[in-house]
């Protein structure tokens, strides 16, 4: 049988919550057996400290913890493991740049490029450094349809990208995919010509919504450096990874200081580790890391390229079904086209708050989102005060679907003046 | 349990008070940045005692709710009690047990109105 037609069963939050419609992935995902097993398995079988056991233990933890940075690697096509760093989370990743390479590249009257549909996690770092730089922030707004205000080659909208990059743009700071809009951004193509314009720009993407759910291939897309989170793909909270460029990791003056990332310290000075060890002060999320790797193997199993074909599938089945249910007093936000766009669906059901339409659906056990997403510029933008929204991954099937529609009719009926 | 009981609907559906008083004695506005909710209070007093007092603005089921229903309880009674007005009394009249997240819906209005009996 289709390994993706039974996997609800590899997940055993539903066997305790056998009703539950979960459609917040875009949060957080939830986690199959084989991973929760990998985590125990550490914990019960090898719990020792990384990198200076010199026993069995923790050599059999130092070989689980650096086998992940290969799993990595072969993951998203990295050239080598030196090019993963593991951080606390995609926004831990993003707020190393920022501050190691970022306050090292950017001045006064340089410029930072990011885009009005960037999560707080992309915005306030750059934001921050471009105030303490004195350096310029801009902007790159969004269309009516939902997608980047940017005209390339191909693409035809009111701001041709050279009018935003020049040669003083330090800085490229972009969502691969929305969490609001489900927006798949012309990344590649994005970075191709920022690059004609200023081959000296540094490209920093947000892989956090778009690594879970499709192939991802750095060496592909040209890139500097491409964050994303293990939790939101199947793996633990806390850990997250920074792929970046061997040659700008190794100019790169470290984040944090402390154990595990020096070589030698003497009483005036010290020598750091060389990357990516030099970014990983501490002891660090050993058993984040190695459940991560059972994460990547899992998908890894399924397919991304099948991931991502199906749940564009479902995708469009959501968004013609909810068309036909409730036409005119729904809107789905962003791109209307499925292709284009992941399975993240903020929505407005008619004049209703969010928060009423999440509390209603949780009454038939269905977790929805309901807010800004941690995207209150996009919000603001967009004059919503907040949306409602729902979000798959690879455990959701149609029969979700339904359970949205039913839940949203119940909300429909409860609200409606 | 639905949080949706048949109080709050109809607070809800047909809030008392709504609207803005004309040369209100104080005027204050309120905002969940959070979730977009923002409500504005207006107050006509004399002699320390509120005569009349109106809400206008947006917000979920719980919070217009909680508005109408605590604009209800403030009529004819005093600034100086209202100062005091305990948060658990606007908890009550709703009726209804909130979790931690939807309590603050519920307490807008509370702030609302503490705000607009200042002295």
């Amino acid at each position: 049988m289709d390994k993706i037609a039974t996997i609800k069963k590899d997940f055993p939050i539903f066997a305790r919550h056998p009703n539950l419609t979960y459609l917040d992935s875009a949060a957080t995902s939830l986690k199959p057996l084989s991973v929760v097993n990998k985590i125990q398995e550490y914990y019960q079988e090898y719990s020792a400290n990384i990198h200076r056991g010199i026993y069995q233990i923790s050599e059999k933890a130092t070989q689980e913890y650096e086998e992940t940075r290969q799993v990595v690697t072969s993951f998203i096509n990295a050239e080598s493991e030196k090019e993963i760093v593991y951080t606390r989370s995609a926004t831990e990743g993003l707020n190393l740049v920022a501050t190691s390479l970022g306050s090292s590249i950017v001045g006064a009257g340089d410029e930072i490029v990011i885009t009005i549909m960037e999560h707080h996690s992309n915005f306030v770092p750059w934001q921050q450094l471009a105030k303490k730089a004195q350096a310029k922030l801009k902007i790159i707004g969004v269309t009516p349809e939902g997608y980047l205000d940017l005209e390339l080659d191909n693409i035809k909208y009111t701001n041709h990208i050279s009018k935003i990059v020049n040669n003083k743009t330090k800085i490229l700071a972009i969502t691969y995919v929305s969490n609001v809009l489900g927006t798949i951004n012309p990344i590649k193509e994005i970075i191709a010509q920022a690059k004609k314009i200023n081959p000296k720009i540094i490209v920093v993407v947000d892989g956090a919504q778009a690594v879970p759910h499709m192939p991802v291939d750095v060496q592909d897309l040209g890139a500097d450096f491409l964050v994303f989170s293990g939790h939101k793909m199947l793996g633990p909270t806390g850990i997250g990874i920074l792929w970046g460029k061997q040659e700008l990791f190794e100019k790169m003056p470290p984040y944090q200081y402390g154990g595990d990332m020096i070589k030698e310290v003497a009483i005036e000075n010290t020598i750091y580790q060389d990357a990516p060890w030099k970014f990983e002060a501490g002891t660090p999320h050993i058993a984040g890391v190695i459940g991560l790797k059972e994460a990547i193997r899992y998908l890894q199993k399924i397919g991304m390229h099948k991931i991502h074909k199906r749940e564009q599938k479902l995708l469009a089945d959501a968004l013609k079904r909810l068309q036909e249910e409730f036409g005119d007093n729904i809107t789905v936000l962003g791109p209307q086209k499925s292709q284009d766009r992941a399975g993240v669906m903020a929505f407005r059901l008619a004049d209703f708050h969010p928060h009423d339409i999440a509390q209603i659906l949780d009454e038939s056990h269905i977790a929805i989102r309901a807010g800004h997403h941690c995207a209150m510029p996009l919000h603001t933008y967009l004059k919503f005060s907040a949306s409602a929204r729902a979000s798959f991954y690879i455990y959701n099937n149609d029969a979700d679907i339904e359970k949205l529609i039913t839940g949203l009719k119940k909300a429909e009926k409860t609200l409606t003046k | 349990m639905t949080i949706y009981q048949e109080i709050i609907l109809d607070h809800y559906r047909s809030p008392r008070n709504f609207g803005i008083l004309k040369k209100p004695s104080r005027q204050v506005a309120v905002a969940n940045p959070l979730c977009g909710d923002k409500l504005e209070f207006t107050v006509k007093e004399e002699k320390g005692v509120v005569k009349k007092i109106a809400f206008q603005g947006e917000g979920c089921a719980i919070s217009i709710a909680a508005a109408s229903l605590t604009t209800e309880h403030a009529l004819g009674k005093s600034k100086e009690k209202l100062q005091n007005l305990d948060k658990n009394l606007i908890l009550k009249l709703l009726g209804i047990n909130l979790s931690p997240n939807r309590v603050k819906c519920a307490l807008l209005a509370w702030e609302g109105l503490k705000k607009v009996v200042s002295d």
